[in-house]
């Protein structure tokens, strides 16, 4: 048999690889422009300012998206500080030792619980024993949860990516080690610690099942007074008008505009929060 | 004055220093040399307990600096390590302003008289011999400093909290020959007021800078007298060798 030569090898291993890798992207596009293509017909202004009618076969769907965005930043008061301070504590105080293997296996135990696992426990918890009921706060709360892990682990290794140069030259000037920490570290590592966060608002704007048992309305068309309301969500709508309405085939566009509200939410708040992190990058490089 | 007494140090099980007793004068500069992992960069960082940070250590005997046993546990270690500064091998400044990086160590000791402070900044440059390169640009981030400008402003930043002792970890060996000179002169300027221990693996250097040089070797001070001595007419073989480049 003839030897294929090295080059050519590498040509068709190289091209093979390139192929993969557009293939990812023309998904993303697909999906994305099957979205746009059926949804953006019905996105107007009334469709994003008025509470669903006719028995949700028209109108709009702004009660959702303030609901939507209520547990976004419900879920990030509650996961943000707690996800932060953990990881600092794992990776900058803890050391090495059992306590914090523990911890670590725990965490990443919890990240791999499937989401509906997560809306029975919120509902028997947060809804149920502390008598939350369905709200806002219950949601929020399971959210962050589920979003935890997450949190905790993309800041650790934010921190662990910063140098331990930057640790000792500043304890070596006689800062204790929470100024290290607050000063030094955190700050340097913040733009990292934002890429994680934007994942978890991603990961919490899109999940279902933990809100379906804790805070999800099928249909409210008012908008909530206080975090112990309930509120409609994007994606519980969503799967509303796509498998149980009265009028499946006319709703159809309405779920695709929905989709595409959803998908756009995410996408503005990663664009501005990679517009935040580029700055951040900026003034201290 | 710096002085240890029977200094044993070990990582884990391995004895890294054996027993090593050394006086080291106000405002004289002291150099160890010695082959790689003979322990003289460990003893440098004895001088401020920079060696706390490396889990699973212990040490025993005395390390006393100006009639006080540094490892006593009434000893604050941050308050310690504004008294005896820190220069390391690699400039690693803050990610911050040229001024911040100087201010640091203030800021962080809870000074907040801001007059005082651009006093201490201005001060700390000149004696770091940079001042007349930044002062136009003390706003500007810390980063666009060559690498020996920024291995001054890390001494500059060393001397902004008024230490009395400055220990230097090979200050110069990632520098080319000419930052590596101005390290060297500021050294000589700096012996006025300090106390200066600095560790190098450049011969030359510790000759051209030290008035006093220990040898270690395996994790023993060979030998520890005037740097004239030590290079033209040492006591011990090991020594002689070393020094002669006939070592190995």
């Amino acid at each position: 048999m003839k030897k294929i030569p090295l080059n050519v090898k590498q040509n068709i291993a190289f091209g093979t690889f390139r192929l993969l890798s557009l293939l990812v992207v023309a998904i993303l596009f697909w999906i994305l422009g099957f979205i746009i293509y059926q949804g953006a017909g019905v996105i107007n202004w009334k469709f994003l300012t008025t509470s669903p009618s006719d028995g949700m076969t028209s109108g709009g769907i702004f009660p959702a998206i303030v609901g939507t965005l209520c547990l976004i930043v419900g879920s990030s008061i509650v996961a943000f500080p707690v996800g932060i301070f953990s990881a600092v504590y794992t990776s900058e105080y803890a050391g090495n030792g059992n306590i914090v293997k523990f911890i670590r296996i725990m965490t990443n135990n919890l990240a791999g619980i499937p989401s509906i696992v997560f809306g029975l426990f919120g509902m028997s918890l947060f809804v149920n024993t502390m008598g939350f009921g369905d709200s806002i706060i219950a949601g929020s709360l399971t959210l962050g949860l589920l979003t935890l892990p997450l949190v905790i682990r993309t800041t650790e290794e934010a921190l662990k990516a910063i140098p331990d140069s930057f640790r000792s030259g500043s304890l070596a000037l006689g800062a204790s080690k929470l100024q290290t920490i607050s000063r030094i570290i955190l700050p340097m590592a913040f733009p990292n610690i934002i890429t994680g966060l934007i994942l978890s608002i991603g990961r919490i704007s899109g999940e279902t099942a933990p809100i379906l048992f804790t805070v999800a309305a099928y249909f409210l068309p008012h908008l909530p007074h206080s975090i112990y309301d309930q509120v409609m969500a994007l994606p519980y709508h969503l799967y509303v008008i796509s498998v149980s309405g009265t009028d499946l085939e006319a709703t159809r566009p309405l779920a695709y505009g929905t989709a595409l509200v959803l998908i756009l939410i995410v996408l503005i708040i990663n664009i501005s929060a990679s517009f935040l992190r580029k700055k951040l990058q900026k003034r201290h490089a | 004055m710096l002085e240890t007494k029977n200094i044993n140090f070990y990582y884990g099980n391995f004895h890294a220093l054996k027993n090593i007793s050394m006086k080291i004068e106000n405002n004289t500069v002291v150099a160890f040399i010695g082959p790689s992992g003979c322990g003289k960069s460990t003893f440098l960082r004895l001088f401020n307990r920079m060696n706390d940070l490396i889990p699973d250590t212990r040490l025993t005997g005395e390390c006393i600096i100006n009639e006080e046993d540094i490892y006593q546990k009434s000893i604050d270690v941050t308050n310690l390590r504004k008294k005896v500064g820190m220069v390391f091998q690699k400039p690693n400044p803050f990610p911050k302003t040229i001024f911040e990086n100087v201010a640091y160590s203030l800021r962080v000791d809870g000074v907040k008289d801001s007059r005082f402070i651009t006093q201490r900044v201005e001060e700390s440059l000149k004696d770091a011999a940079l001042w007349d390169e930044v002062k136009d640009k003390l706003k500007k981030s810390a980063f666009e400093l060559s690498g020996g400008q920024q291995q001054r402003l890390c001494i500059a930043r060393a001397l902004a909290i008024s230490p009395s002792v400055i220990l230097m970890d090979e200050p110069a060996s990632a520098l080319d020959p000419i930052s590596t000179s101005k390290i060297e002169e500021l050294i000589h300027i700096l012996k006025k007021d300090y106390t200066i221990v600095i560790v190098t693996h450049n011969m030359q250097q510790a000759a051209r800078v030290s008035d006093k040089t220990g040898f270690f070797m395996l994790g023993e001070l060979v030998e520890y007298s005037d740097t004239k001595k030590i290079f033209m007419n040492p006591e011990k073989e090991e020594t002689q060798n070393y020094v002669t480049g006939r070592f190995g």
